[in-house]
């Protein structure tokens, strides 16, 4: 493994790893402040039970999210000085903002787990909305310092080196706003639907239990919300990404040839020897209609540049697949259960949507990732677009390939405990029958 | 463009200081709770939990504070630094992860006792581990061996060379006394016997059954057990005080320099030697709040002498802070938003101490 695949591979392993903890930290704040905020106004003490529940899942969650998160601001220097010291400066306004939002987060999550019996309710349940706000603004900053290696702006470029930065237009970039939207929906709708999968499956064996009742309804509305605006969320980003990032966008639609009237392909293996993409749908003239709202637009092809910077098609088109598949799969989940709560009055009481909905548990997840693989292996092989290659930009340091094995050692360990440890939260649940008056 | 840059640095130089104050001392904790001992070690174990608990994770953020500072307003300095302590940091932040998880783990775990001790156990030796490679970091950082550049093809070897020595290893001795002196100061305070400050308390013999003192008793034997702990780690960390500037005389010349020969080296060694002493003497004579004030004093004349040692330096010798500063346009907003963001944070800060460590006046 070359040096250079190995620093990819630690960073790519570091932040699918954090992603997921980021995205708890943002989602699950949402839930249980919903819980305490039916508690507050019902009086039922299983909306109590089950914001605390939450939070103390959450607080595992949060604390492996806090030092990932570490590991990262470190490995960007670890892995990318010559990154860093170009772009350092550029990016230091988000990375700033969210070092307090951070810091907001943190404080209050304190307060809000360890504070139910030290602060008045109220207190508490606005505690619990500074860690929402707080954690959201957290993602919100780094997505812009990430959107700005796609879309860079705010400096000019001089004898190679970035000068008269201008740290809010930097920050401000072309492709922050669709990218901020785009992702932080997709925490919710992770989060909503892995939430309510897990509770879903419990449900399919003990129908009646409140809590799992509470815990899916809140999951579900969640889950419902994210899940309907994300396709608008995700066409915005991709009407964005045509024309701001033509090569990733050939590369997600695996387009090589520069045509009118292109083809939305669905499915097929882009071959990068052959530079043709086989057995797939194609619709024809769809994806100038939705890259450019006509149907003759003129889309640009993979071969406009050499292959030497153009991403992995291959990659970037199947993570695209498997994210636009899901972005369609869970809004028509929500909507089926839409129906089954308007025609059932109340939660739907279906088993097989239960069932259904345990299966996509970690559907929400894999979309996160692979929205997130398609967003930095499209960029490749620039680490800033079209200013700095990554190659350019890995440290000198040899043997690269035992921090990464070393790190990725670490992070399944933690993984299969906190998978352990959640499951083991969500088995100590009572059964329906120790809620008394409840069902 | 000097002197946003020079106060940038006294703001990272201030992050670290509250770092070591409030972080240290969390780290301090697990180191505690590693060498618990004797017939109360489990409660020893408790009360550190309890005193870490709810704080540690915002206490943590200041390290995050000084990183983004470093390389939004230091670029230059920070890619050094990463590059060629690019494996005594990755061995810290293993620590960091491995101590933060297991933490969290055993906090908020539904699990047998015996897993819970397993976690615990992981969480004191990383937070015994971790300060020490933070102090070899820093060690490594002024010690003047770090290569202003790396030829290609020069191997592993520049990778090493600037920490495996003898006085970045001292350093991190020391950040780990330090550490573990602070959290047990702290913890003297907070853990209010019944008795009045300044009167001895009575001795618990070892062995004595739990269940037969009174909750006071019980809480005055264990801050017994941690003002002996903290009398021991304070003894330990002067000789290392004077172990590390012996081994900065070749270790770290520059350094060395800045503390013996300045103008205001003699005062400066004199008042933290006081300092040192009577923390000491507070200690001895139970005064624990007189000694918390003056171990926090003694934390901040070690990292503000050592700032003011190392200026203009920021990676000795080969990058002054005018060198390393990025840009004034990148500066100004910089120093705004720490400006902007400590009218928000430090409230917030103070909120949650109040909160948490109030417990002292409460009995």
């Amino acid at each position: 493994m070359s040096d250079l695949l190995a620093a990819r591979s630690q960073m790519a392993m570091s932040l699918a790893f954090h992603i997921v903890f980021a995205a708890v930290g943002i989602a699950m704040p949402l839930l249980m402040l919903i819980a305490e905020g039916l508690w507050l106004r019902t009086r039922r003490p299983v909306y109590l039970d089950l914001a605390k529940r939450w939070a103390r899942g959450t607080a595992i969650m949060f604390a492996v999210g806090a030092v990932s998160g570490t590991v990262l601001s470190f490995e960007l220097g670890l892995l990318w000085p010559t990154f860093m010291r170009h772009a350092g400066p550029v990016v230091g306004m988000p990375f700033s903002l969210e070092g307090f939002a951070f810091f907001t987060e943190a404080i209050f999550l304190g307060i809000y787990l360890y504070g139910w019996n030290r602060v008045p309710e109220r207190a508490h349940w606005l505690a619990g909305l500074a860690v929402l706000v707080s954690g959201t603004l957290s993602g919100v900053f780094v997505v812009t310092a990430n959107a700005w290696m796609n879309t860079p702006a705010g400096f000019d470029f001089v004898d190679g080196r970035f000068v008269n930065v201008r740290p809010f237009q930097a920050m401000l970039n072309p492709a922050a706003f669709s990218e901020v939207l785009h992702s932080t929906l997709a925490a919710f709708l992770a989060i909503g639907t892995a939430v309510a999968g897990i509770h879903a499956a419990r449900l399919y064996r003990d129908p009646r239990n409140p809590f799992h009742r509470a815990a899916f309804a809140i999951a579900l509305a969640v889950m419902g919300g994210a899940a309907i605006l994300q396709p608008l969320a995700g066409d915005i980003a991709a009407r964005h990404v045509a024309r701001y990032q033509p090569v990733k966008l050939a590369a997600m639609e695996a387009q090589w040839e520069t045509e009118s009237s292109a083809p939305l392909r669905i499915g097929g293996w882009p071959s990068e020897a052959r530079e043709e993409t086989r057995w797939s749908l194609e619709i024809p003239g769809a994806l100038s209609l939705m890259a450019f709202g006509d149907r003759s637009a003129e889309i640009t092809g993979l071969k406009t540049v050499p292959p030497e910077l153009r991403p992995p098609v291959l990659i970037t088109h199947l993570a695209f697949q498997v994210m636009v598949g899901i972005g369609f799969l869970l809004p028509a989940l929500a909507l089926l259960g839409g129906v089954l709560a308007w025609r059932a009055r109340g939660l739907p009481e279906a088993r097989w949507y239960f069932r259904l909905l345990a299966l996509a548990t970690p559907t929400g997840l894999v979309a996160l990732e692979a929205g997130w693989v398609v967003t930095e292996v499209g960029r490749q092989p620039w680490i800033v677009a079209g200013f700095l290659k990554t190659a350019e930009a890995v440290t000198p340091m040899p043997w690269l390939v035992v921090p990464f094995l070393a790190f990725t050692a670490l992070y399944l360990l933690l993984g299969v405990v906190v998978l352990v440890l959640m499951w083991r939260h969500v088995l100590a649940i009572p059964s329906a029958t120790a809620f008394p008056g409840e069902a | 463009m000097d002197q946003s840059g020079i106060l940038v640095g006294i703001a990272i130089v201030a992050a670290l200081h509250l770092y070591a104050l409030t972080g240290g001392a969390d780290f301090g904790g697990g180191v505690w709770d590693l060498l618990a001992a004797g017939p109360r070690a489990e409660k020893q174990r408790q009360a550190i939990h309890e005193a870490i608990a709810p704080i540690w994770e915002a206490n943590h953020v200041w390290m995050i504070v000084v990183v983004v500072l470093l390389f939004s307003a230091f670029p230059a300095a920070f890619a050094v630094l990463m590059t060629v302590l690019h494996i005594p940091i990755a061995l810290m932040l293993g620590g960091i992860v491995l101590r933060g998880s297991a933490f969290a783990f055993r906090s908020y775990g539904i699990q047998t006792r015996e897993a819970a001790r397993r976690f615990g156990r992981v969480f004191a030796v990383t937070s015994a581990v971790t300060p020490v490679m933070l102090g070899v970091v820093l060690g490594a950082s002024i010690s003047g061996r770090i290569p202003d550049h790396l030829d290609p093809g020069s191997g592993l070897a520049p990778f090493f060379t600037p920490w495996l020595a003898p006085f970045p290893w001292v350093l991190g001795g020391f950040v780990l006394a330090l550490f573990a002196n602070l959290a047990a100061i702290y913890l003297c305070v907070e853990l209010p016997a019944g008795v009045p400050e300044g009167s001895p308390s009575r001795s618990v013999a070892p062995g004595e059954s739990s269940a037969l003192e009174d909750a006071g008793d019980s809480r005055a034997a264990l801050r017994e057990d941690f003002r002996r702990r903290a009398l021991a780690s304070g003894v330990v960390c002067g000789l290392l005080a004077w172990a590390g500037v012996a081994a900065a005389r070749r270790g770290a010349p520059e350094i060395y320099a800045g503390i013996m020969a300045s103008h205001w080296a003699l005062p400066f060694q004199l008042t933290t030697g006081l300092v040192a002493a009577g923390a000491l003497a507070a200690l001895w004579r139970r005064r624990f709040r007189l000694a918390r004030l003056l171990a926090i004093t003694q934390v901040s004349l070690v990292v503000w002498g050592w700032g003011a040692a190392q200026y203009p330096y920021l990676v000795v010798p080969g990058l002054r802070i005018d060198e390393a500063a990025a840009e004034e346009g990148v500066l100004r907003p910089i120093l705004l938003i720490l400006l902007a963001g400590s009218v928000i944070l430090l409230p917030a800060f103070g909120y949650l101490f109040i909160i948490f460590k109030r417990r002292e006046k409460g009995v």
